[in-house]
């Protein structure tokens, strides 16, 4: 009875033991899950304003633990929102050591100061600068993701950052607010 | 009591009306629609100018064909369809285009945008006019000429018409319902369409019905219309397999999925569209359009308005589009003194217009001019006591009140999980609210910050794709380039190989020639090192700082194979080619860098250049002075 017992348990976790072997084998994880879920909250704007050269080394660093959670001022307060509630970590204001967050602008290049240099494209993160050596650079501004990376290397300060206007496209509706208005002398007392 | 009576009525309703299936909810406000119906549709004088936004309709904005200046007759084409929604606008009238500028369209935001003002010469002159004999044509050659009609839907949603009659050949809708329910209070301009012009819209009926191959049309009208409904069902009787059904007058019953249900007691899945049911609607003065386009060869270029609420003398008009509203109140006698502003479409899902010099576009049905009297003011809203008459009320089945919450919060994804998107913003929850709360304008709230973080998320897709590709063909380059050199030395390690290893040979059999090489070795250090000295004075005050290492370079002479004096010799080389580049920019400065092609240029094109090269050398003086600045 004792030995058969034995047995049973025994066959059960060889068996369990190798099912749990293949699926560890079948469904590998390729990369670190938690790196991916990070960098899908960041902005991707590329802007390295955290310190590091990207949003995806920012994800590592912070997956790692090198970084704090509040460096990243694209993301805004959301961002960092969103990311305290990934990491089960407490919120923190932005860090304001790495800049603020600004309006979403795209940038510009005033094409008759452009001197054709290519600084500009070498420094883009996203490739959204169209231009040869010695030919004028313009901007793609459906591919910008405004962060300014192009403004330091531009020899001639051409680029200017251009915050998106507010258009019938882009408009959004209003979170309603009740403007206070006082009512009048009487009436206040009526209700006093 | 009044929920009684309601009740009451309901039971009523639902015995006695057997062929229509009732929606949840909707309300009954006050209709409102016998001011407007006692006029017939009247014509509008001829506006001194007309503006015409390129927004009229639901999708891309179309795409420009005209210049200011540009003398256009009626119903030529001035912005074609461009992509695949997209509707094309034409002249209203002959006359001339006199800009083409930002202003103020008929937009909940108040926010500026693109117009072509047309100022008409009189004449009213059309265009030569072609007819499509839509019987004896090609299903996809009437499409085609369709999306160039510019016909949109007229009952307020905008959307391009040609896209809802595309059909493939092989359609599967097998009903055409069309949308004559005009459920909101106030507007009456479809109501007094079908009373004057039934032979017309049932014409259109046809030719939509045979676009569509659809088997069965179902005409639902609201039975507080019956002159209406009188008037189309004598007008289509020369339609096959028709019906006119009344529908009980209960708001919203002319939105597309509540009319489907009532006539057909068909729910459309929320994620997907009617056709796939095999169901179409257009609303009447829509199939009047494509009538009046068929026939006649007359793109959309006038719709009918109702003007209504504080003024005068309430009336429909038949208003070309780009018309200014100010013209249009005038005509219906005015707005009375105490009018505050104006709404346009109906007072349940309408806005109010950010003022009333907009113009008349295709979304225009209704105007009212709204006074506290006839529209008071919302008493404040008080907190939401959850008493759920919102969900009671809701034709779509929704939660409203959860919706509030989530919206008030902004926790948008648990919205969205609640079917935001599904709201039709009828205002039903907001009519019936006893906390008088917004509910809409939370739910529009909502919506548009959903709409935008669903857009910065695609942007941020786009923007990671190509910083990945970034980085991946820098790797790459990177590789290639080593890869390059790799080869480049192995090639140049295998050419010297195979002499020295012969020299190598000869060297161990004559000792005469080693002797020869290394004097040839130190005859080439000579004169390497007299290059570089030579190198080293052209420089001048540059290589000063140099001086100390070449110095060093002179006293190591006794070992040349040293690092040092690799590098030093690599600075020489750099140095020398510095030279050479330099001469050679001289040189071509000297010579006159002149462009090629640049014999037979204009005056003005050699203005340009010369104003261009003078920024150009504004700006490398420039550059050349931070240089200085910065040393």
């Amino acid at each position: 009875m004792l030995l058969t017992s034995i047995y049973v348990m025994l066959g059960l976790a060889i068996v369990l033991g190798a099912l749990l072997g293949i699926a560890a084998l079948l469904f590998k994880v390729e990369g670190d899950p938690l790196v991916a879920r990070i960098d899908a909250i960041l902005p991707q704007t590329q802007c390295g304003q955290c310190g590091y050269p990207g949003c995806k080394p920012y994800a590592t660093a912070i997956a790692n633990g090198e970084a704090d959670i509040n460096q990243c001022p694209p993301g805004g307060d959301a961002g960092v929102h969103a990311l305290a509630d990934l990491l089960g970590v407490e919120y923190k204001p932005l860090n304001a050591e790495h800049g603020i967050p600004k309006p979403k602008a795209v940038a510009f290049i005033d094409e008759a100061t452009c001197i054709g240099c290519t600084l500009c494209i070498q420094a883009c993160p996203v490739d959204a600068i169209l231009g040869a050596s010695k030919h004028m650079h313009t901007i793609i501004a459906s591919e910008c993701t405004g962060c300014e990376l192009c403004l330091a290397p531009c020899p001639v300060d051409c680029i200017s950052m251009k915050p998106l206007a507010e258009t019938p496209d882009n408009w959004k509706w209003k979170y309603p607010v009740f403007p206070i208005k006082a009512l009048p002398a009487n009436s206040g007392k009526a209700s006093a | 009591m009044n929920n009684i009576i309601q009740f009451a009525s309901k039971l009523i309703k639902s015995l006695t009306v057997s062929d229509v299936h009732q929606f949840h909810g909707g309300v009954h406000p006050d209709e409102h629609k016998h001011e407007s119906t006692t006029r017939p549709i009247a014509q509008l004088p001829m506006p001194e100018t007309l503006t015409l936004p390129l927004r009229q309709h639901v999708g891309y904005i179309p795409k420009l064909k005209v210049q200011v200046g540009d003398y256009v007759l009626k119903g030529e084409m001035l912005a074609e369809a461009e992509g695949t929604v997209s509707a094309a606008i034409h002249a209203p009238t002959s006359g001339t285009i006199t800009a083409i500028a930002e202003a103020v369209i008929p937009h909940p935001s108040g926010l500026p945008d693109m117009c072509v003002t047309l100022t008409p010469d009189g004449k009213d002159q059309w265009k030569p006019l072609t007819p499509i004999d839509w019987q004896h044509t090609a299903h996809n050659e009437l499409i085609a000429s369709l999306r160039t009609s510019g016909i949109v839907g007229l009952g307020g949603a905008t959307f391009p018409t040609h896209i809802k009659l595309r059909t493939d050949g092989t359609s599967a809708v097998h009903t055409l319902i069309i949308n004559a329910a005009e459920c909101e209070p106030y507007i009456t301009c479809d109501d007094m369409l079908m009373r004057e012009r039934a032979d017309e819209i049932v014409q259109g009926i046809a030719i939509a019905q045979h676009l569509l191959r659809a088997t069965k049309v179902v005409i639902g009208i609201e039975d507080n219309k019956p002159a209406a409904a009188h008037a189309m069902t004598a007008a289509s009787q020369t339609l096959t397999n028709a019906t006119v059904t009344a529908v009980p007058t209960l708001y919203p019953s002319g939105d597309a999925r509540r009319l489907i249900h009532l006539l057909l007691g068909v729910e459309v899945p929320h994620h997907k569209r009617a056709t796939e049911v095999g169901i179409q609607v257009f609303n009447v003065a829509t199939v009047l359009a494509i009538y009046r386009y068929f026939t006649f060869g007359e793109p959309s270029v006038s719709r009918i308005v109702t003007v209504t609420g504080n003024v005068a003398a309430p009336q429909n008009f038949e208003v070309l589009l780009g018309t200014p509203m100010p013209l249009l109140m005038a005509a219906a006698g005015g707005a009375k003194a105490d009018t505050s502003h104006y709404v346009m479409g109906g007072p349940m899902m309408g806005f109010d217009l950010p003022s009333l010099d907009v113009p008349v576009t295709k979304a225009t049905n209704c105007i009212i001019a709204a006074s506290p009297t006839l529209f008071a003011p919302p008493p404040p809203a008080q907190p939401c006591i959850r008493c759920t008459r919102c969900a009671d009320a809701c034709p779509v089945n929704l939660q409203p009140q959860e919706l509030y919450w989530f919206a008030k919060s902004d926790n948008f994804e648990k919205a969205r999980d609640y079917n935001l998107f599904d709201c039709i913003e009828c205002g039903c929850c907001t009519y019936v609210c006893p906390s008088n709360i917004p509910l809409v304008q939370y739910y529009r709230y909502a919506k548009s910050e959903i709409i935008a973080l669903d857009k910065a998320q695609e942007a941020a897709d786009l923007a990671r794709e190509r910083n990945d590709f970034r980085l991946a063909r820098i790797e790459r380059e990177k590789l290639e380039r080593a890869q390059k050199h790799a080869e480049r030395a192995a090639a140049a390690k295998n050419n010297l190989a195979q002499p020295e290893s012969a020299e190598a040979d000869k060297a161990a059999s004559n000792p005469d020639a080693v002797a020869a090489k290394k004097a040839a070795i130190a005859a080439a250090v000579e004169r390497a090192k007299a290059l570089k000295q030579a190198a080293a004075n052209s420089r001048g005050a540059e290589a000063d700082s140099e001086q100390p290492s070449l110095a060093e370079s002179n006293s190591a002479e006794t070992k040349p194979d040293s690092d040092a004096q690799a590098k030093i010799d690599k600075k020489a080389l750099i140095a020398a080619a510095m030279e050479r580049a330099k001469a050679q920019k001289l040189a071509a400065a000297q010579a006159g860098d002149a462009p090629k092609n640049t014999e037979n240029l204009s005056a003005k094109v050699k203005a340009e250049i010369d104003e261009i090269e003078a920024i150009r050398t504004k700006a490398q003086q420039m550059v050349k002075d931070k240089a200085s600045d910065n040393d």
